[in-house]
């Protein structure tokens, strides 16, 4: 299994960790990892530099294969993975770099409210927002569609939602890719992913996802933070959800696809769940196309639950959303792979950038960002555990030049949900949350001892390292009031 | 000789999977999958499905099998706990399942699982003992 490593790690400077394309025959360019001197122990004993190395042997990688420091064991990439391939020179996709919950991924909605206000009405909101949000293993969604609607989803996103007064335009125009990939063909999608899909429109599914209450209790960059329309004790809501069945079944139906035909572009890879073919393959065109439809599933979905969490509001206040401010920060990506534009040694490449539990980070002045964040940079959201914190950050150039536009997801698992388990029961977990002001309510068995925080790295080392090593910016720290988990 | 363990890992679930031979390795993965979806203590079968899977080789036959069998208990709702291989071969598998649909058994669900992944997955031998550590991303 992970194990420990044992490989070399060679110092870069104090934020970067070195894996020499020595290390394993095969590898195409040296490994990185974003950490300091306490994380990097901590990623030793994961043994998840031996899958950044396995990385590093992808056809087409250009630079480097990069880890955030949040990375930890997963299959195929790590999670905190970036890779980026050259797609004029035969780069390859790989379903193992994007992950099966495709597009998983947050969105951060802002408030008119004070913790002061929320905390009056605390109980009755997180008890409504439990009932409201479908959660759980296999959880079924109040949207019952046909399949010619679940076709328009995968090719209009959050778009769909919208159409149907599940929320506003403007939405849209804070959402990564505003919320719907182009080239998104419903045709390259499997019965099995329209039937996996069908009922989990509007589900928040189980594990670390999550509706969060927040309240802001740092602010690092006060023009930024106030251009976001937020201050001390501000109220925010997470959404932290994904593509449900509907992307696992795409990953799935694809990584045997793509095991079947690499012998056919004379690919061999270290493990077969890093399974790829060129970008310009057809087979590569072909999941490219699926998840892409995967990712637009994914910001509907969240676009719905914000519609719901949003109707939880305004029964709870007794006031409409919009008075209430609940204006859509931004929405983030953290499981896909996408197509940009980067200066490699001088050369201009187009690239297939693999973020898989990692964040896109792009700076001032990138064209893709809208006008009102031009010049701020993109934000970056990072949810942490339901004990700690949570963050907003903002892109840099640093990012774009270094790390092909990416920086870190979440804070990242340091111990397994069977040791957590282990550590507290659920009962005396909620008692110490709840004294700590935090109100925690599950859908699934077990969940909350497993996502217990001291099952998580410290959200607030991960995201100094990002900041110290210049790849993103603090804007300001949340903490939980009341939490929904799957 | 135990069926299968459950062995965790920082993110995710694996299961060590034992059998006497591969039809006994793959019946034991599949019982080892569905503790870890359920609980399946004392639970009763009430209905019945064939599955086939067709792949290049065993490792793929085994992930097929298990993709097959979560793809079913996603769609049609349905907790397996008893798995009859009728036909095996390298990259040929017919079962007979039995289950009980989820409904009033919701109770019973513990953990959502993705998939099965193939990462590092390779069955082994030894002695006479078969066995293999399986991947699940949940």
């Amino acid at each position: 299994m992970g194990g420990v490593w044992h490989g070399p790690l060679e110092r870069v400077d104090d934020y970067r960790w070195k894996i020499p394309q020595t290390y394993l025959p095969g590898m195409r360019v040296p490994g990185i990892i974003y950490a300091d001197n306490k994380l990097i122990e901590d990623i030793k004993r994961d043994n998840a530099p031996q899958q950044v190395a396995n990385a590093a042997c992808l056809p087409g990688i250009v630079r480097h294969s990069l880890a955030m420091p949040d990375i930890h064991w997963g299959y195929g990439l790590p999670i905190g993975g970036v890779v980026a391939t050259d797609i004029e020179a035969g780069g390859v996709i790989t379903p193992g770099g994007v992950g099966f919950d495709i597009n998983c991924g947050v969105r951060i909605i802002r408030t008119d409210l004070k913790e002061e206000e929320v905390r009056r009405r605390l109980d009755p909101l997180v008890v409504e927002l439990y009932n409201a949000v479908p959660a759980g293993v296999g959880s079924k969604g109040n949207l019952k569609l046909k399949t010619k609607e679940e076709t328009k989803i995968l090719t209009k996103g959050a778009a769909w939602a919208v159409e149907r007064g599940y929320g506003a335009p403007e939405d849209l125009d804070h959402t990564e890719e505003r919320g719907s990939m182009e080239g998104a063909d419903p045709s390259s999608v499997s019965e099995r992913a329209y039937e996996r899909g069908l009922n989990q429109s509007g589900t928040l599914g189980s594990g670390n996802h999550f509706i969060e209450v927040q309240a802001v209790d740092e602010i690092y960059n006060t023009e930024a933070a106030s251009h976001f329309g937020l201050d001390k004790g501000s109220v925010t809501v997470m959404i932290h959800t994904g593509s449900r069945g509907f992307g696992h079944q795409i990953c799935t139906d694809y990584s045997k696809e793509m095991v079947l035909s690499m012998p056919k572009y004379d690919i061999k890879m270290p493990d077969r769940q890093l399974a790829c073919v060129p970008v310009k393959s057809p087979e590569g065109k072909e999941y490219i196309s699926a998840m892409k439809c995967a990712a637009n599933y994914a910001w509907n979905n969240r676009q719905c639950l914000m519609h719901i969490v949003r109707e939880v509001f305004e029964r709870v206040f007794g006031t409409s959303y919009s008075k209430l401010g609940m204006e859509l920060i931004w929405d983030v990506a953290h499981n896909i792979a996408k197509f940009e534009h980067y200066e490699i040694d001088g050369e201009k490449k187009f690239l297939c950038v693999h973020r898989k539990g990692a964040t896109r980070a792009f700076g001032p002045g990138n064209p893709e960002l809208p006008g009102d964040f031009a010049e701020f940079g993109q934000p970056v959201i990072i949810p942490g555990d339901m004990g700690r914190n949570s963050y907003i950050l903002l892109g840099t150039k640093k990012s774009e030049e270094e790390a092909f536009g990416s920086t870190c997801h979440g804070a990242g698992r340091r111990m397994s949900r069977k040791a957590a388990m282990h550590q507290k029961g659920r009962h005396t977990l909620l008692n110490e949350l709840q004294a700590k002001g935090i109100k925690v309510m599950a859908a699934s068995r077990g969940t909350i001892a497993e996502e217990a925080p001291y099952a998580y790295k410290d959200v607030n080392e991960i995201v100094d390292v990002v900041h110290n090593a210049g790849i993103s910016k603090k804007v300001c720290r949340m903490r939980p009031v009341g939490v929904i988990k799957g | 000789m135990k069926p299968f363990d459950i062995v965790e890992h920082t993110a995710d679930v694996s299961i060590k999977a034992y059998g006497r031979d591969l039809k006994e390795l793959f019946r034991n993965s599949a019982l080892g999958m569905f503790n870890i979806l359920a609980d399946l203590e004392g639970i009763t079968t009430s209905m019945e499905l064939e599955i086939k899977v067709v792949a290049p080789d065993t490792e793929e036959l085994l992930v097929e099998w298990l993709d097959e069998l979560l793809y079913n208990f996603y769609t049609k709702h349905i907790i397996f706990s008893s798995f009859d291989i009728i036909e095996f071969s390298d990259n040929n598998l017919v079962a007979k399942v039995k289950g009980r649909f989820v409904g009033e058994n919701k109770n019973r669900l513990k953990t959502e699982i993705k998939a099965a992944t193939r990462h590092n997955l390779k069955i082994m031998k030894r002695d006479s003992l078969y066995e293999v550590r399986i991947i699940f991303d949940i």
